[in-house]
């Protein structure tokens, strides 16, 4: 008696242990999240612990040797290049984003209004600089842009214009960086409009129509509000991803003539793996990573906002 | 319990003796503990079949000690030579002995295994290494790595014989004859300027670059020494603010006004198309551009000489850039790798490699700079004869030396040098480009 009562709950106990795994288990959740397991483990391996190997890195000596808290930051703070650096980064991430943006904006327009059985023909071609590996195209754009031998030059040369330093001289250098990454990601943004374009309701645009809206008054307040979350994310992950580009500066340029092209990826590359200051470079690396995590909060915060309210 | 093993003290020096003697002697003689396996991370040689070479050496001394061997290539493009060091370093773990390029030994120090007792045999045997070597492979006055043949290299003038003959007025066939001792004191940087307004004047610019590459910064660090311009000396003091600083920044100034406008933005290859490409009439570099010709430009590799730097007030100085071989302190098979090390650089073996390469690869010991190859490599004859610093003609120097090893790295890898003389070129006073150039050494003393 006194045993049946001691071992009941131990016994119900594993029932229900069994049975809660096995619910557990028949979940579609669980069966997700088994699924999507392999994909984790990679993301953890792969990103989530070198993000956290830099952070530590960052707080270490030159040798590697000392724990030394903020110091290799508040040592960046005091260096000119650093700031140069944090400049140039802004410029070029924030130009290439709006030119973009733009560009994308416009040709999206543009191929919405093909009729639909040639779109997808145009479609097709618009994103080959998308999807052509960057270190490729950029490589290409190198022999466009070589300081001896540019075939742009050689075109200008026949109208009789003098050769342009397309990467001799500095502010070209910045120009031609820019441009590249422009070439680049611009059809990123023109098929993330297309397909916001074409989920915007036939019948608003009727109805503004039938309001008397005209076309700038359509694209006001009937667009671009429809767009505005795809603007959004869009921006903000052209934003993060141009801030950390590496391969155009690096090809194009490497940072040159006189520091006057580089970007956080390629400073940080040049001081880190190049020069032996791994520290240096990591705290380089991870300076933009508090600024940009309050932006993507903000603007995921007024996405959700927006989102709940529709 | 008391042990029954009594050890008396004298027994004990006795063993600890016959022990320290055995691991001493161990590189050199073969014994069983040459054997084992042996991982090694060569320099992938750009010259094609140059690696046979290495590989039939390491093969020939692997069935010689019945050690197994492993052999990877590494390419330096793409900085991958530096990532693998890098990587081992840090992992604990990898080749056992593996190619490190100019500053790499002084940055792995603390993980290289000291080779003094290889470095003392082998300069005994081979003659002694120039001054450069010594300071890019000592570290606190012990070896920390075997200078290598392969990689290694002088970037010295290679000039065209037609076009400095036409348009400078210069003989560099005269200067510098095959099989003879260089007659060139009269070859200085006041000729050299003259020799590029020349030569610029005729379309024919000299085609030195001013990026923040090898080929660049090597240059400029050798004019600089030219004028004994030194930026940090070996105290760590910061000495860029002083005239021989001021002078090596106004002659830049002066002969940039002749070269190209877009050298601020030359890369390593940049130099060797100007040649080769039949623009300009002098580019600063080893062979390479010479091998390529004679491949791709027949008409213009017959017009390449090779030969010496001009002379500065304090000296004729050349680049030189040197590789070498190092065993990780954590390695397993360290007397095996410091018996390979000692027979790669025999001469037999030097010569070999210096074959392979066409004439590309410098030993750096005082009695390899005789080999045949520099006399018989052709077109023309003799083209190579004057590669090899045979006569102690020039001082062989790195820029950024005497500057402690950590500091001397940033100038050399940040392109300190020459992005001082793009700035004072490009309009900015001298004095402002010395104090900016002062808070960029300012950083790179941190530790």
């Amino acid at each position: 008696m006194v045993d049946a009562a001691i071992s009941a709950p131990h016994e119900v106990a594993a029932t229900r242990s069994r049975g809660g795994l096995r619910r557990a288990m028949q979940r579609k959740s669980s069966v997700a999240f088994f699924m999507a397991l392999p994909l984790i483990s990679l993301i953890v391996l792969l990103v989530i612990y070198p993000a956290f190997y830099s952070l530590h890195l960052a707080t270490l000596n030159k040798s590697m040797e000392r724990f030394v808290g903020l110091s290799n930051f508040t040592f960046l703070f005091n260096r000119q290049t650093f700031w140069l650096v944090v400049k140039q980064s802004c410029i070029f991430a924030i130009t290439a984003v709006v030119f973009k943006a733009l560009i994308g904006f416009i040709v999206a327009h543009f191929v919405h209004n093909i009729p639909a059985k040639g779109q997808r023909k145009w479609r097709g071609m618009l994103l080959v600089p998308w999807v052509i590996p960057p270190a490729m195209s950029t490589l290409a754009w190198l022999w466009l842009f070589d300081p001896s031998y540019s075939a742009f030059n050689w075109v200008l040369a026949i109208f009789g214009i003098d050769p342009v330093p397309w990467t001799g001289d500095a502010y070209w250098a910045r120009f031609s960086v820019i441009l590249v990454n422009i070439w680049i990601g611009a059809p990123f943004f023109m098929i993330m409009y297309l397909a916001a374009l074409k989920s915007v309701p036939e019948q608003l645009y009727e109805a503004a129509e039938i309001d008397g809206a005209n076309w700038w008054q359509r694209m006001w307040y009937v667009t671009l509000p429809m767009m505005r979350n795809i603007i959004a994310i869009t921006a903000l992950f052209s934003l993060i991803v141009t801030f950390a580009n590496f391969d155009i500066v690096r090809i194009l340029t490497a940072g040159g003539p006189i520091d006057m092209t580089h970007v956080f990826a390629t400073w940080s590359f040049r001081v880190g793996i190049e020069g032996g200051d791994i520290p240096l470079g990591a705290s380089v690396s991870l300076f933009m990573v508090p600024i940009l995590a309050v932006a993507a909060i903000f603007i995921l915060r007024d996405i959700t906002r927006r989102g709940s309210e529709v | 319990m008391p042990s029954r093993n009594k050890i008396s003290r004298r027994k004990f020096i006795g063993t600890t003796t016959a022990v320290s003697a055995t691991m001493v002697a161990a590189p050199f003689v073969r014994t069983a503990g040459a054997a084992g396996k042996l991982a090694i991370g060569f320099w992938d040689h750009w010259v094609p079949g140059a690696n046979n070479a290495t590989k039939t050496l390491v093969e020939e001394w692997a069935a010689k000690e019945k050690v197994e061997v492993q052999m990877d290539f590494i390419p330096s493009q793409g900085n991958k030579l530096i990532l693998t060091s890098a990587a081992e370093s840090q992992a604990k773990a990898g080749h056992d002995i593996i190619a490190m390029s100019t500053w790499l030994p002084a940055e792995h120090a603390r993980n290289l295994e000291p080779v003094d007792d290889v470095m003392a045999e082998l300069i005994k045997q081979n003659g002694n290494v120039n001054p450069t070597v010594e300071y890019l492979g000592k570290v606190n006055g012990s070896w920390v790595a075997v200078p290598a043949t392969v990689g290694s290299q002088i970037k010295g003038p290679c000039s065209r014989i037609d076009l400095m003959k036409q348009h400078a007025g210069i003989d560099v066939q005269a200067m510098y004859p095959a099989g003879q001792k260089a007659n060139a004191d009269g070859w200085t940087l006041d000729v050299f300027l003259k020799a590029a307004e020349a030569c610029h004047k005729a379309g024919y610019p000299f085609g030195i670059g001013l990026g923040t590459t090898a080929d660049n910064v090597d240059t400029a660090g050798s004019i600089f020494h030219s004028y004994g311009a030194v930026l940090v000396d070996a105290n760590e003091k910061i000495l860029v603010k002083s005239d021989p600083v001021r002078q090596a920044l106004d002659y830049y100034k002066r002969l940039m006004q002749f070269l190209p406008p877009d050298v601020p933005a030359w890369d390593d290859s940049s130099n060797n198309k100007w040649l080769v490409a039949g623009k300009g009439a002098l580019i600063m570099n080893p062979p390479s551009a010479w091998a390529v010709a004679k491949r791709d430009a027949p008409q213009v590799a017959q017009q390449l000489w090779t030969h010496g730097m001009p002379a500065g007030p304090k000296g004729r100085f050349a680049p030189f850039v040197n590789y070498f071989w190092s065993t990780w302190s954590f390695g397993k098979n360290k007397s095996a790798a410091k018996s390979l090390l000692a027979h790669l650089s025999q001469r037999s073996s030097a010569e070999k490699m210096v074959a392979a390469s066409g004439g590309y690869d410098i030993p750096s010991f005082e009695k390899f700079q005789d080999f045949k190859t520099w006399e018989e490599e052709s077109p023309p004859q003799g083209t190579l004869y004057h590669y090899p610093n045979r006569h102690n003609h020039q001082v062989l120097s790195v820029a950024a030396a005497p500057a402690p090893h950590k500091v001397a790295v940033q100038i050399y890898v940040q392109g300190l040098m020459t992005k001082m003389a793009v700035r004072h070129f490009q309009g900015e006073a001298m004095e402002k480009t010395l104090a900016w150039a002062e808070g960029e050494l300012e950083g790179f003393m941190r530790s």
